[in-house]
């Protein structure tokens, strides 16, 4: 066979012009498909990274059914010492606890609905940026202050500033009402609507406190950098409360169906614009290999008066598809490659991209992800159509006659 | 003597449009091992035709022929490969061989499809290409190889794994008078040392003056047929 790779490879360099234009073809439309891909995921890493950093960590540990109805009732008893026991286990710091409820906040003038959040200031600035977007007054000071923080949207609705007093009004644990006067210390900017109009945070033994929660709390809310590790360490987590079987471990995507949903579309969509370019490739391509086959038929005719079946010719003219599109496909990736390791060592930032991202303390750059599925999709795709445009001219030989491909001009 | 090729009432009619082209009408030729016979004729007499149907490149109409013992009008497609590949040589008018091969790889390309293995395809393909006068020039691609020396290449892949016969279309058409003249001697030469059968077709009067035996078509019919020389 190596007789017939050799052969392969001399076809193809029969018309060297029309083979490097095709193989520049191809090699353009992978390195862009591997650094476009790469881009998008990236960017999805990104999307990830901002809503896991923002509020809701990549983990969180919930009773059971929680997520799906959220009751103040279905709570973790000992939830401090929990949080304590897992960063201790895991030696992860960015662990905290949680606790939530619904109360009706008033200030002088107006009154609003709001999840009020009772969290571990200490820890909170670990798994949240929203100790670091304060944009008037100060983050919570400790576990026990009695003083609360609130989003840019509702202070302005509320006409509050810090410094002012709220009254808040909900229903405690065990259905006695829940109520206190509070001071605002400070004012923050997510740059998330939802939570800038809506959340209201205070320390955890406050809001135990008002709510009577006791030692209560709903969630203990798990950080990590690396998105990636999330099957590990959900696993990890699942193993350190496994003896708390109410006990459930969520990701992110569990917690936040709406990013993914959101991710799934978009990917989706991008695709439509891969296809398209994949398909421009793979008609020029089919081009290239029609020509190459038209113009020897000629040669083909003697080939099967020799002896040669069209089976064999075929199996050649398939080879070199081959080779021609694994040069042009290594080239192409590495190239893409390339490209995206120097914007993952660089970063690639867009105009006003720094501006928005110090103002909700997220990171200002993106980089493009280098992973098999990033690297390989891509030309992986290309190499699969072209493989199956050259089937095309291939299985017109079959319908070859030696006497008539002799004869043909 | 051992029969190689046998024709028996072989017609070939084409269709062309609403008109019946009797293109071969009743032949009956028998050719003996070894034996160097020449198809002429006028062109449209039907010589090529008569050759490709017993290489096995088309197919009769009706009729019987015969190659090595075998009934080539009964074969399939792939049988009809098998046969070529191991028992028919063919050398054709021009533009035989592969441009992206060189003359020895043009040889051994056929070797290969039986299946030789590499040392013995290597050794059997400069053996030839001695014989045939072109040592030396088996690393020359056929674009650096005269029409004469191309024909020779040819002759040299046609019969180098020693087919039972081998066929020749033309094969002095393009080429000047010494060379015509140096490649019939040379099949003549491979013929009688191999025992290689060799059916020629041609209308030119120097290579039918070297064949042994002269069948003469005219219009689809064998007019003539008689041993020379």
């Amino acid at each position: 066979m190596a007789g017939n790779w050799l052969l392969a490879w001399r076809n193809i360099w029969r018309q060297p012009r029309r083979t490097v234009l095709t193989m520049l073809a191809i090699a353009f439309g992978a390195a862009l498909l591997v650094f476009s891909i790469g881009l998008q995921l990236g960017q999805y890493d990104l999307m990830i990274q901002n809503a896991v950093r923002l509020y809701q960590g990549l983990f969180q540990v919930q009773q059971q059914g929680y997520h799906d109805d959220a009751k103040i009732r279905t709570s973790i008893p000992g939830i401090e010492l929990l949080a304590r026991k897992l960063r201790q286990q895991s030696g992860l710091d960015s662990i905290a606890a949680r606790a939530n409820g619904f109360a009706l906040i008033s200030s002088a003038k107006r009154t609003y609905g709001s999840l009020v959040v009772g969290v571990q200031p200490e820890y909170e600035k670990y798994v949240s940026t929203l100790p670091g977007v304060i944009k008037q007054g100060r983050y919570l000071s400790s576990d026990n202050a009695h003083e609360l923080v609130i989003g840019e949207s509702l202070a302005r609705n509320m006409k509050i500033k810090p410094g002012d007093e709220i009254t808040l009004m909900g229903s405690g644990r065990d259905g006695s009402i829940a109520a206190s006067i509070i001071p605002v210390v400070g004012i923050y900017a997510s740059g998330s609507r939802e939570l800038d109009r809506q959340l209201v945070q205070m320390p955890l033994a406050a809001f135990q406190d008002i709510f009577s929660m006791q030692d209560h709390g709903h969630a203990i809310v798990i950080y990590h950098e690396d998105v990636k590790q999330q099957s590990q360490l959900h696993a990890v987590f699942k193993d350190l409360i496994a003896d708390q079987q109410q006990l459930v471990v969520l990701s992110w995507d569990e917690i936040q169906p709406g990013v993914k949903q959101m991710i799934e579309l978009d990917y989706s969509s991008g695709w439509l614009m891969y296809i398209v370019l994949v398909a421009v490739i793979v008609f020029s391509i089919l081009n290239t290999f029609l020509m190459s086959v038209l113009e020897r038929t000629r040669e083909f005719g003697i080939m099967l008066a020799l002896g040669y079946t069209p089976y064999n010719i075929g199996r050649l003219v398939m080879q070199e598809a081959f080779i021609l599109t694994s040069i042009a496909l290594i080239a192409g990736t590495l190239i893409g490659l390339g490209v995206n390791y120097y914007f993952y060592i660089y970063g690639l930032t867009f105009s006003g991209m720094d501006e928005i991202a110090r103002m909700y303390n997220m990171p200002a750059v993106i980089r493009p992800q280098i992973s098999p599925d990033s690297v390989l999709i891509g030309p992986g795709i290309i190499f699969l159509f072209t493989l199956l445009a050259a089937l095309y001219p291939a299985s017109r030989i079959r319908k070859l006659e030696p006497v008539e491909a002799m004869n043909h001009i | 003597m051992t029969t190689v090729v046998s024709c028996k009432q072989l017609n070939k009619i084409y269709q062309q449009g609403s008109i019946e082209v009797h293109a071969l009408t009743d032949i009956n030729l028998t050719v003996e091992a070894g034996d160097f016979v020449c198809l002429s004729g006028p062109s449209g007499s039907g010589k090529s035709t008569l050759l490709n149907m017993i290489g096995g490149l088309d197919s009769p109409s009706s009729g019987e022929i015969m190659v090595d013992g075998q009934r080539v009008d009964q074969m399939n497609k792939s049988e009809l490969a098998e046969l070529r590949l191991h028992k028919i040589g063919f050398v054709f008018q021009a533009y035989n061989l592969i441009p992206v091969l060189t003359a020895r790889e043009n040889i051994e390309m056929v070797m290969q499809m039986q299946g030789d293995s590499k040392q013995y395809r290597h050794q059997l393909s400069m053996a030839i290409l001695k014989e045939v006068g072109l040592e030396g020039l088996e690393n020359r691609r056929p674009s650096e190889l005269s029409g004469g020396q191309q024909q020779r290449v040819a002759v040299a892949r046609a019969i180098v794994d020693k087919p039972c016969l081998v066929l020749a279309d033309e094969p002095t058409a393009n080429l000047d008078s010494a060379n015509a003249e140096n490649l019939l001697q040379l099949m003549r030469d491979m013929g009688e040392e191999h025992q290689t059968t060799f059916i020629v077709s041609t209308h030119d009067p120097l290579v039918m003056s070297h064949a042994r035996r002269l069948v003469k078509l005219h219009d689809g019919k064998i007019i003539e047929n008689h041993e020379q020389h």
